[in-house]
């Protein structure tokens, strides 16, 4: 262990110990907190034989479980343990990435745990804080909430992805991936137009797009033609300027050596400058993936029908239903961290090749 | 001519002249039949096509405005109307530009500590950085009014609420491309500063923060650009503040289609000034850092 992480243990086993002797007069209720205050106090015998970081890890959820059931009276004990855990977070978290930096770990996985511990961390702070210091209710709700309307309301929030998601973000994206795509390589047969265009694509996917939502709303309605629409433009310009890149990445060995087969265009497209232009692709494609919810669902505040996220997060926000609007927050994450994570997965299988997939590390 | 034909200028000048002209045409084809509907509800006779065109290309409310309405409603709300008039989009541009710029300027300072922290620290690099990637698949814009109205329940109220917006949205290319380019020196000049047994806060400052400086430069210009879409963004749904995305609002409410394709002109053009600014940044910067001009 480094000093640092010395200093962070001791730290945590003390203000267990602390945690422990507060909770000492109110043990009928605040059990778990006593208990966990105890072996992290144990837990300082470190300083003589030293204890595995699954040690850590164990003592973190102790604590975090100790908060969770104690939130019904704050006071010290509580906080105490709310510090240990962190700490005890934190110290896992350190020797697991510094074990994992040395190569030691080779199980697979090892990439996820760090993360996953940190959310947990977050969480479980999240409420903790929340709760215990009785922020209002307005200004951030504690997970505990937004998840019981969420499992409350799946029925609707389905409804909305369905509208939303589905309908809107999926065709919007499709069209404008496709559009983008396909007038990149119409361009880059002439290099009068590529010269013309790339400043302009560069110029115009630095403007707010998604401005142009009330505008497609009058002209293609309220349902979800319209968010295509408005997902179409603003989808297009990263992926046509992405694909110009990609497409002109192809290096000129390469490019000498179709010609002495005398490979035709297409050959020369399809065989080797897509497949090159494909890192670059992908990189648009992420970017996109995210693009087009955030316009998705802004497009929806323009006037939408009574079905969709951005409608039930902007009616949600009318009448102080925050609980619904961060339980539709929480369904745009997780579907937006999907369709990222798909995407990479699929960047991953495609461009095998590239030196940061082969790597190891995408 | 084969030097006019291989200028760039002459080729993004002849873009955007068809790109005008497919305008005008559009003018014409979108507001045929509402036209023809006004002139049969007043018992007109459709006039000859000159007259037709004119009148197509002057609607009060059209689909599709003509470029030069558009034009003309940009520069009557900005140098035609007084300053501190409610109706100049000079004033609302102003507000919005006041939201961007604090939003942006937070956005960056945050973002290059948090780039400093995962660059120094193996913990940080592996537990924070897939957060902030997934932060950004959060849509923020989406809850942006939920945030104006906790942050006005706290009593956070006018710039902050809505620069905080362009903070969540423009800190995440300057994390990304700035431990980029932290880490860009290569183990070579690395090896040398070890040599010299220079500490880590030497290294940082004489070889990774001067190596760093194109990354941060080119991270800024899309994070200024993102800052904005967040200040519009937050303005439809705070609209007590005022601001270009207001005036989009009450334009859509209102089907004022001239005046919202002005405010998007007007956000265009906001967009080129904040990127060209951070351009002349870089170039100042990197000139008086002793780069060679590219």
């Amino acid at each position: 262990m480094t000093q640092w992480q010395r200093l962070l243990a001791i730290a945590a086993g003390l203000s267990g110990l602390a945690a422990a002797i507060a909770a000492l007069p109110q043990v009928s209720t605040l059990w778990l907190v006593v208990i966990a205050g105890t072996f992290a106090a144990i837990s300082l015998c470190r300083l003589l034989v030293p204890l595995p970081y699954w040690i850590d890890f164990c003592l973190a959820i102790l604590a975090g479980a100790a908060v969770l059931t104690g939130l019904g009276q704050p006071g010290a004990p509580l906080w105490l343990t709310l510090i240990a855990m962190w700490l005890f977070a934190w110290l896992f978290i350190d020797r697991l990435s510094t074990a994992a930096a040395s190569g030691g770990l080779k199980w697979p996985g090892v990439g996820l745990i760090v993360p996953l511990a940190f959310g947990l961390t977050l969480l479980v702070m999240w409420e903790a804080l929340v709760q215990g210091l009785n922020v209002n209710h307005v200004l951030l709700p504690p997970p505990s909430a937004i998840w019981a309307k969420l499992v409350e309301s799946v029925p609707t929030l389905w409804k909305d992805f369905q509208q939303t998601f589905l309908k809107g973000v999926l065709s919007g994206f499709a069209l404008g991936t496709l559009a983008g795509l396909a007038v990149a390589i119409l361009v880059d047969r002439s290099p009068f137009l590529k010269r013309g265009i790339l400043p302009i694509g560069n110029f115009a996917s630095a403007l707010p797009i998604v401005g142009i939502a009330p505008i497609m709303v009058m002209w293609f309605g309220y349902d979800w033609q319209s968010k295509a629409a408005v997902i179409l433009c603003v989808t297009f310009f990263p992926m046509l300027i992405n694909t110009l890149a990609g497409l002109n990445s192809a290096g000129r060995m390469e490019g000498d050596m179709m010609r002495t087969y005398a490979a035709s265009y297409w050959q020369n497209l399809f065989k080797l400058r897509l497949p090159a232009a494909m890192p670059f692709i992908f990189n648009a494609l992420k970017i996109n993936s995210t693009l087009a919810l955030i316009a998705g669902i802004v497009a929806e505040f323009f006037g939408s029908p009574i079905v969709g996220m951005g409608f039930r997060i902007s009616t949600g926000v009318g009448r102080l239903d925050v609980d619904m609007v961060w339980a539709e927050v929480a369904v745009a994450a997780v579907a937006g961290s999907a369709s990222y994570g798909i995407i990479a997965l699929i960047e991953r299988a495609v461009t095998f090749w590239h030196p940061s997939v082969r790597g190891g590390r995408a | 001519m084969s030097g006019l034909r291989d200028s760039r200028t002459f080729a993004i000048l002849a873009v955007l002249a068809v790109l005008l002209v497919v305008w005008y045409l559009a003018a014409i084809l979108f507001n045929l039949q509402p036209q023809l509907d006004s002139y049969k509800r007043f018992d007109l006779a459709v006039p000859a096509l000159p007259q037709l065109i004119a009148d197509l290309w002057s609607q009060p409310k059209p689909i599709v405005p003509a470029p030069h309405q558009v034009l003309a409603e940009v520069w009557n709300a900005t140098i035609g109307q007084d300053i501190s008039s409610k109706r100049s989009l000079l004033l609302q541009a102003g507000i919005t530009l006041a939201g961007t710029v604090l939003g942006f300027l937070i956005g960056t300072a945050l973002g290059l500590l948090l780039a400093v922290y995962i660059v120094h620290n193996e913990a940080a690099n592996r537990s924070l950085m897939p957060w902030i990637i997934a932060s950004q698949t959060i849509p923020i814009l989406a809850i942006a009014p939920m945030l104006v109205v906790g942050f006005n329940a706290i009593g956070l109220t006018g710039l902050l609420p809505k620069a905080l917006i362009s903070t969540y949205l423009s800190f995440f290319p300057v994390v990304v491309g700035m431990v980029k380019g932290f880490r860009s020196p290569d183990q070579m000049q690395l090896d040398l500063m070890r040599t010299y047994h220079a500490s880590r806060w030497t290294v940082f400052w004489k070889l990774r923060w001067p190596a760093s400086m194109p990354f941060l430069f080119t991270s800024m210009k899309v994070g200024v650009s993102i800052a904005l879409i967040g200040a519009l963004v937050a303005e439809l749904t705070y609209t007590g503040g005022g601001g270009l995305g207001v005036r989009l609002l009450t334009g859509s409410y209102n089907g004022q289609t001239v005046v919202m394709w002005a405010v998007l002109v007007i956000a265009a053009m906001l967009a080129a000034i904040l990127v060209v600014a951070v351009g002349l940044a870089e170039r100042w910067v990197l000139r008086s850092m002793g780069a060679q001009p590219a």
